[in-house]
This record gives C-alpha cells, sequence and structure tokens, in this order.
C-alpha cells in the first residue's frame, strides 16, 4: 500500500513543481529523491510496516513477490532517472510533467503487482499505461512521436475493451471480481471453471499478451518504441513491460496453475500448448526481424519482442523457480537495457554505422556498452545469463516440452547475432562515432550498473534474496 | 591419503588451494594489466604472471606424487545448488601443465611483437588462460559451464581486434558456433541436473551417479557432444576453424589449437565417456567414421594449402580427428594414447605456430609461393623446424609416436579397417609436412627471402626447449602415462561395465 500511496502523491508533488519551482534543472533531482522516498516506503511494505492502514476489501493482496517486484521496478527507475533524467528536460516546456506522468505509471505498476481483484487489475493497466500514451506523443513537433502515440492509444484501447470484456464474463461466471474465487466458494481441487469463466479468462489473455508484446499481439511494438522519444521508449520497454509479466504470472497462477485442476487442461484448452505457441510465435518474430534492422533503436524494439519471448517461459512453468526467475528477469533486463538506452539517447546517429570506432573514441563507454550487450545476449557472469538459465531451468523442472529449451537456445544463438553487431561497431570498425558530451558522473553512472550487472551475474542471490525477506 | 592429510593438514590445506591459485592469478593479473598502458610494463607483468603459474602446475604434478586429488570446494550460489568445487587429478594435471606451459612459451616467442593496446592484449590471454584453468579443473557442471564461456569471450575479442583482415567476420563466425554448441551443452546440464538425486546438484560426481533410460542418454549425448564436436572440431563441425585460425593473431592460434581445443577432447572423456556411456557404445561407430573422414579430408586439403597457417590449421583438424577416433573406440591403448597425445598435440602446434609466426613477422608473407631456399639464411630456425615437423608425422623417437601408435593400436583393436584408412593420413601427413619444409627452407633463395636472417633469440630460446620436450617425451612418455593412468582406468571401468551388460 505504501508505494501505491506514495507514487500517486509524489505525481502531485512532480505537478505542483511545474509551477512552483522555476528552476528546471531542479525537477530530476526531485524525482530522484521522490524514487528514494518511495524506495523506502517500498521497504518498510516489505517488512511488515503500513505507513497507511487503508482497508482494501481483500482487492490487493501484498506478497512477497509483488514487494520484491515492486523494489525492483522502483530501483530500475530510480537507475533510469539517474542516467537520463536529464535528456528528459529536452522535451517541452513543462519536463516536471513527464516526471510527474512516470511516477503515475509507477502507481499502477505498484497496483498491479498486489492485486487481488480484476477491477484493480483493470485499473492498474490503466493507470500504468495511460501516462504513456502521452510520454510516447511528448515530441510534441515530430510526426513519428504523434503517430506513435496514437497508434500505441488506438491499439492500447482495443486491448483494454477486449479485457473489460472478459473481466465481465468472469464476473458471470463466478458472481465476483475477486481473483481468487476458490477460497471463497469452496471449489476445491477436481473443480472445473465455468464455461463463461474460460471463455473471460482468454479475452484476459488475449489483452495481457497485447501488453506483453507477445506475437502475435505484438504489432504495435517496433512502431511505437521507434517513434517515442527515446528516453521514454527506455522506460516502456523495461519497467512497464515486466510489470505487464507479473501481473500476467498472476492470473495464470490462480486460474490455471492453482485450481487443483491439472495445468494443462482447464475446460478442454491446453493452456501450456497455449503459451507454447505464443513463445515460438513470440522468439521467432522477435530474433529473426531483428537481425534485418539498420536502426540500433528499432533493434532494441524488436530484441525486446524476443526478450518478452524469454520472459513467456516463466507462465508456461508457473513453478517456484519461474516467479524467481521472472524477478531477475525483470532486473537483469531493465537494467541492461535502461543503460543501452542512456548511451544511445546521446549518439548522433541511431543506425550501427553511427556507433563506429566508440570504443576508440570512449573506451569507457564502450566497454559499459558492451557489457549491457553481452548481458541481454545471455553471455555468462552477466546478470543476463542467469535471467535466461532461471527460464529455461523453469520449464526443465516440468520435464516436459523439453525440445522447447533448444529451440529456445538456438534462438538466443541468433539473438548474439545483432547484440554483437554493435560490439562489433564499437570495437572492430573505423569509423567516428559523433556523440553528444558524456560527463565524467553520467560515465561513472554507467560503469556502477555495468559492474551491477556482473555481480548479478556472479551472485544472483543479490537480487533473489529480496524476494525472501 | 587421508591419514596423511591429517597428519600433514596444514600442508594439505595449502596443497588443496593450488588449483584455485592457477586461476586466480592469471584472473587477477589479467584484470591488472587492463591497467596497464605501456607495452612493457605489460609484458613483464604477464610473463611473469604465467611463469608463477608454472611453477605452480609443476609443483601440483611432480612434488605431491600423481595419486593425489587435490580439491577445493566452497559454496557459490546455494540457491541453485552449484558449488565452486574444484578438483584435480591426473589428467586434469597434465592438462593444466599444458596450458602453464604454453602460455609463457607463447609469449617468449611472440616479445618482440608489439601490438596495440598491449595492456588489454595480454589482459585478455591471461583472462583466457584462468577460463581454460577453470574448464579443467571444475568438477561441477555449472561452473564448468562458466568457465567454458570465460575461455571463449577473450578470445573473440582478442582475434577480432588484433586479428587479419577479414577478422571479424571469421571470428564471428567462430564465436556463433561454439556459442550454439555450448548453449546445448547448457541444455544438457540443465537437464540432467533436475535427474540428479532432489533435482539440487551440479556436483559430476551425482552426474555419474544418474540413471537415464536409453532414451534419455541419446538425447543427453548429443547435447553435450556437439558441444564437444565443435570445439575439436571433428567433420562436419570444423568449418570454423581454418579461417580462425588463420586470421587471428598468432599467439592467439597457438592458445587455440594447442590448448583450447583439448577442451573438447577433455570435456568428452571426463563428461560426456562417464555420463552417458550407453549412448556413447551406440554411437561411437559413427563418431569414429566422422572423425576418419575428417582426418583424410583435412589431409588432402592440407596438401593443396599455400599458406603456412592454414597448412597448419588443417593438419590439426586431422591430428584432432585421430584422438576423437582413440577416445570412441573405448580401448586403454586408445585412451592412453589419446592422453599422451592431448599434451604432445599442444606442444607440436605451439611449435609449428612460433615458426609460422617467426616467418611471417619477419617476411611478411606466408605463402609457399613467395618463399624458399630459407635455411641457406636462418639454418637454426630450420633445423628446429624440421625436428617439429617430423614429431608433426609422428616420427619414432619423437613424442607424437608413442601417443599416435598407441591410439592406431585402440583404433586397431576397435575395427581393423578403420584403423586401415585411417592410416593413410599418416602417409598424407609426411606429404604435406615435408611439402612444407622443402618449399618454405630448400630449394632457391626469392626475393622474399634474399635478405633474410635467422630467427631472434627468444624464438629459438622457446623452440628449443620445445625440442627437448619432444625428443625426451619421444625416447620416454612414461611420465604422463603415469600421470593419466588413473583417469584412463576410471573412464574405462565404466564403459566395461556397461559393456559387460
Amino acid at each position: 500500500m505504501n508505494a501505491i500511496i506514495v507514487s500517486a502523491v509524489w505525481g502531485v508533488v512532480m505537478m505542483f513543481c511545474s509551477f512552483l519551482v522555476k528552476n528546471k534543472g531542479l525537477y530530476r533531482h526531485i524525482a530522484t529523491f521522490g524514487l528514494i522516498i518511495l524506495l523506502i516506503a517500498n521497504f518498510l511494505n516489505a517488512w511488515g510496516i503500513n505507513i497507511f492502514d487503508i482497508d482494501d476489501h481483500n482487492m490487493l493482496h501484498f506478497n512477497n513477490f509483488g514487494t520484491a517486484f515492486n523494489t525492483i521496478a522502483i530501483a530500475c527507475t530510480l537507475v533510469y532517472v539517474l542516467l537520463t533524467g536529464k535528456e528528459v528536460e529536452k522535451y517541452g516546456k513543462y519536463s516536471a510533467e513527464y516526471f510527474t506522468l512516470i511516477f503515475f505509471s509507477l502507481c499502477g505498476v505498484a497496483v498491479l503487482s498486489a492485486y487481488n481483484n480484476l477491477l484493480m487489475l483493470f485499473i492498474g493497466i490503466e493507470i500504468m499505461s495511460i501516462p504513456l500514451y502521452i510520454l510516447t506523443g511528448s515530441d510534441k513537433k515530430n510526426l513519428k512521436s504523434n503517430e506513435a502515440a496514437l497508434k500505441y492509444f488506438l491499439m492500447g484501447s482495443f486491448s483494454t475493451g477486449i479485457m473489460l470484456m472478459g473481466i465481465a464474463l468472469m464476473y458471470g461466471g463466478t458472481g465476483t471480481f475477486q481473483l481468487e474465487v476458490t477460497h471463497l466458494q469452496g471449489l476445491g481441487p477436481g473443480k472445473t471453471l465455468s464455461f463463461l469463466e474460460v471463455t473471460g479468462l482468454l479475452f484476459l489473455f488475449v489483452s495481457l499478451a497485447f501488453k506483453v508484446s507477445a506475437a502475435p499481439f505484438h504489432f504495435w511494438t517496433p512502431d511505437v518504441y521507434d517513434g517515442a522519444p527515446t528516453v521514454f521508449t527506455s522506460f516502456m520497454a523495461t519497467i512497464v513491460k515486466a510489470a505487464g509479466f507479473v501481473a500476467f504470472i498472476k492470473l495464470l497462477q490462480v486460474k490455471v496453475a492453482e485450481t487443483g485442476i491439472a495445468v494443462d487442461k482447464v475446460m478442454g484448452i491446453n493452456w501450456q500448448l497455449l503459451i507454447v505457441i505464443l513463445i515460438i510465435a513470440t522468439l521467432l518474430v522477435g530474433n529473426i526481424t531483428a537481425v534485418f534492422q539498420q536502426s540500433v533503436k528499432r533493434m532494441l524494439a524488436y530484441s525486446s519482442i524476443a526478450q518478452a519471448g524469454f520472459m513467456l517461459f516463466s507462465l508456461f512453468s508457473l513453478n517456484d523457480i519461474a516467479q524467481e526467475g521472472l524477478l531477475l528477469y525483470a532486473a537483469a533486463y531493465s537494467l541492461a537495457t535502461i543503460g543501452i538506452f542512456a548511451i544511445l539517447v546521446k549518439m548522433k546517429d541511431y543506425t550501427f554505422e553511427g556507433f563506429n570506432g566508440l570504443a576508440k573514441k570512449q573506451p569507457l563507454v564502450a566497454a559499459a556498452n558492451t557489457v549491457f550487450l553481452l548481458s541481454l545476449a545471455g553471455i555468462p557472469l552477466t546478470g543476463g545469463f542467469f535471467a535466461k538459465y532461471y527460464m529455461l531451468a523453469s520449464v526443465m523442472k516440468t520435464g516436459t516440452y523439453v525440445w522447447l529449451v533448444v529451440l529456445a537456445v538456438l534462438f538466443a544463438a541468433v539473438s548474439v547475432y545483432y547484440y554483437f553487431r554493435v560490439i562489433q561497431a564499437m570495437y572492430f570498425k573505423e569509423g567516428d562515432a559523433t556523440t553528444e558530451e558524456f560527463s565524467p558522473s553520467f560515465k561513472f553512472g554507467l560503469v556502477a550498473l555495468a559492474a551491477l550487472i556482473i555481480a548479478i551475474g556472479i551472485i544472483p542471490s543479490i537480487v533473489l534474496n529480496l524476494f525472501y525477506f | 591419503m587421508l591419514n596423511s592429510c591429517r597428519r600433514f593438514s596444514k600442508e594439505c590445506k595449502i596443497n588443496n588451494m593450488i588449483p584455485v591459485l592457477l586461476i586466480v592469478i592469471p584472473l587477477v593479473t589479467g584484470f591488472a594489466s587492463f591497467l596497464i598502458n605501456n607495452g612493457k610494463g605489460a609484458k613483464a607483468l604477464s610473463l611473469l604472471s604465467s611463469v608463477i603459474t608454472l611453477v605452480l602446475a609443476l609443483v601440483a604434478v611432480y612434488s605431491l606424487g600423481s595419486k593425489d586429488l587435490l580439491s577445493y570446494d566452497a559454496a557459490w550460489i546455494p540457491a541453485l545448488g552449484s558449488r565452486f568445487s574444484l578438483s584435480m587429478d591426473g589428467m586434469a594435471k597434465m592438462l593444466c601443465l599444458l596450458t602453464a606451459v604454453s602460455v609463457p612459451l607463447v609469449f617468449t616467442a611472440t616479445y618482440k611483437n608489439n601490438y596495440n593496446n598491449p595492456g588489454s592484449f595480454y589482459g585478455l590471454m591471461l583472462l583466457m588462460q584462468a577460463g581454460l584453468m577453470g574448464v579443467f579443473l571444475s568438477s561441477d557442471a555449472l561452473l564448468f559451464y562458466f568457465f567454458w564461456e570465460l575461455a571463449l569471450i577473450p578470445a573473440y575479442f582478442l582475434a577480432s581486434t588484433w586479428g587479419g583482415e577479414k577478422r571479424i567476420a571469421v571470428t564471428f563466425k567462430f564465436f556463433i558456433y561454439t556459442f550454439v554448441g555450448s548453449l546445448l551443452m547448457l541444455t544438457g546440464i540443465l537437464y540432467l541436473h533436475f535427474k540428479t538425486l532432489h533435482g539440487a546438484s551440479f556436483a559430476i560426481q551425482d552426474f555419474y551417479h544418474i540413471k537415464l533410460s536409453h532414451h534419455q542418454q541419446f538425447y543427453g549425448f548429443w547435447l553435450f557432444f556437439i558441444a564437444f564436436a565443435i570445439k575439436m572440431p571433428i567433420f562436419p563441425f570444423h568449418t570454423w576453424q581454418p579461417d580462425a585460425y588463420e586470421q587471428s593473431p598468432t599467439a592467439v592460434t597457438m592458445i587455440l589449437s594447442g590448448v583450447m581445443v583439448k577442451m573438447g577432447l577433455y570435456g568428452v572423456i571426463r563428461w560426456l565417456l562417464p555420463i552417458f556411456p550407453q549412448a556413447v557404445l551406440k554411437f561411437d561407430h559413427l563418431v569414429i567414421v566422422l572423425s576418419v573422414i575428417g582426418m583424410l579430408y583435412a589431409s588432402l586439403i592440407a596438401i593443396r594449402q599455400d599458406d603456412v597457417k592454414r597448412l597448419i590449421a588443417y593438419s590439426s583438424i586431422a591430428h584432432i580427428g585421430l584422438m576423437c577416433a582413440a577416445i570412441f573406440s573405448n580401448q586403454q591403448a586408445g585412451l592412453t594414447g589419446v592422453m599422451i597425445q592431448m599434451f604432445n598435440h599442444g606442444v607440436n602446434v605451439i611449435g609449428l605456430w612460433i615458426v609460422a609466426d617467426a616467418i611471417e613477422q619477419q617476411l611478411g608473407t606466408r605463402k609457399f609461393s613467395e618463399l624458399g631456399g630459407l635455411a641457406q639464411k636462418a639454418p637454426g630456425l630450420a633445423i628446429l623446424l624440421v625436428v617439429m615437423m617430423l614429431a608433426n608425422i609422428a616420427l619414432p623417437l619423437t613424442n607424437a609416436f608413442a601417443g599416435e601408435f598407441l591410439m592406431f593400436n585402440g583404433l586397431f583393436r576397435y575395427n581393423v579397417w578403420m584403423a586401415a584408412v585411417a592410416g593413410i593420413s599418416i602417409i598424407l601427413a609426411a606429404v604435406y609436412s615435408l611439402n612444407m619444409v622443402q618449399k618454405i627452407f630448400y630449394g632457391k633463395t626469392v626475393a622474399a627471402t634474399e635478405h633474410a636472417v635467422d630467427a631472434a633469440f627468444n624464438i629459438k630460446f622457446s623452440l628449443a626447449l620445445l625440442v627437448i620436450v619432444i625428443l625426451v617425451l619421444g625416447v620416454y612418455p612414461q611420465p604422463v602415462i603415469k600421470l593419466t593412468e588413473d583417469s584412463v582406468q576410471a573412464v574405462l571401468a565404466k564403459i566395461i561395465s556397461i559393456k559387460v551388460q
């Protein structure tokens, strides 16, 4: 509860700052301060101290997993603001509002990580997404940004509609919006979901697949990520996407895995097979298309689809390793992607050629970028390795669909191709990479982030322990 | 051994730290070297580090007797059930020694070469050494995988940064090939991990005790085997190798072909044979046929080469093919031969690369068509090379003879025809080896060799050391056999027990 309230309140504070504080440079420091408070508030939550004692009628349920994810989301946002906060100021006159929107979006993330009621799921998704529609279009004079915002908004509304339809159907089937109906109505093992409920679940499934940009519901992703100002793409592609997965896994865990019915058959629908198809399509589309991109930004958009394919494994296996793995994946993927985007923002040329010869001009930046890319590719000694490792291990533990793991590692090898193109450009190709000035503190931030990613890669427990305390 | 440990508990503790030090010393000095900008400092530091490592490896091998198993175990990632556990038996000692010998030798022989960014170059070389040591020492599957990759990544950066013209595409091919292999191996490791007791261990001993059905063995076998086959490489997974060897800077090629290919062979002996014995007995014929095809094919191509480096690369494929075939013959003679030859091949091939590098550095070309008559100008180099080449053909009195003889012996016991066909490669080896000696060193001097001088002292010195090793082990190969005989017995015991069933 702490995180939900604090993030909403600080959003309002930021809004007031936009006309109370004249110095534009202060906004990001206020935002940083707010995020630190938010982080502390969330830690207090984890230790069982609730500042705000509000009766939520059991619509929210705070468990270790949700709180741990919240910590990761807030920490990643903190890293994001520290590294790229300055860039936010470049779009429009009222940059404080962008920070406001980020805080509101985080509020949605906090709701999603704790929802226990389908209405809360809906509200969480909306609170999280609506600020993003605005952020996407924040570069008002840029046609691409406008187009992306409209596209995102239309597609987003569509999926929201489908989600509402699904929620309505599930309400029709159970008579309640509560997620865990089994406890309320005494449905035990062996009972099946009703027809309405299953149909509703399918609708929810589709709309959440849209939110996490799983193929074949991914078509908005490349255009929106490419069109949005690069700073905001960074936020959308990482924290928000991971939050979508957290909402998704919770829904499936309750509705599919914990209803006491065998995981693979609920009302004649083989959920596992459904997810397997989703995984294969997502990995295929994300990886193969990313190979052919000329712009690093667009490549990262497709790679985010490919990474989503890996995160989908947690929905497939729905076991303890999957949960831990999702947390680790969220952390490793978000940190690395935020790092790459922070560097990308400073580049003059977003194509692969734009990176040519960066290592000679900026050895430290290039080295940090290499660590981020290696992490995304899942090379050992980086956080990304353990993230992928947990995902594969979770599937292996179920003991079925072992060939899926083999397929996944082959796609991981494909992903090496496009991530390494950037490394090759930076190190082995001659060129004159033009960048904006890198300040010493920015460089320090990048190196610290790279060190953190390597630390996760050697001792993943530093992230996973969040889960258990 | 337990008794002696109790009596000298303090001493034992120190000895058991040797495997850790073998990894940590190159790792730490490697990172330190990145910070040194000046070339001389980096060279001196890396040479010092590699010599210390060599001394430690020698201590591990000799003063402790071959029967002792040095092991170290510490918690690493408790949540996964993976431990930082190292153990050093005879085979590991032998391969660690090979690694420890090669690196200072490479540094000495290329001491006069100047690289851009020397700090990074030597740093990456040392990191690669740490990775190789780790591969040979780790007795935890996940740790093994970690080091397997740690050896690969520096190699990629070394070859792509300091390599020849086509380096980027070629080393990338090399990287992708091996990465696919190692990911498949990771899948295999995960699969086995969940088959161990309680599904919570990566320890090699637990892997040895897994009971797998026939089908499970077959799948697991291929997951691991492809990784090892790519690394060795054996036909048809070899296509990355000649290009990568040719384009890499020679110092890197020496490590790649001298030591890194042994990772594949080591993997087969340590992991594949004991874990999947039934699958090994089922697929042995197929693997041997592939290996023999590779031997002949590579030898034939080697004859047609015009480039020293490519010739040595193909010749290396042929030799590795024989080793792989001998392993899968599952005969004691064959495996003993492989053990000897793993060490000897490393020594010989590094010697050949040193000569190739000396020629290229001095004359600026590696093509036979542009060379000739070098023996008149550089008699010292010529003599040393001829010894190397004779060892490459495995003539008696050279170190390779004992190994190849035993390997053919093993193959012969497995299948006479297979051995006979494989034997053709010996003749072919003589053809291309002598052809190379003749074209470079004999005949009339040509424009390129007109003003050549004899090789520098550091090159001759390192080659002379190698020649001594070649001759000593050629006359008396017993030390290597003794060092590794326990490992051979342990591996064969498992296979034989399955055969009897």
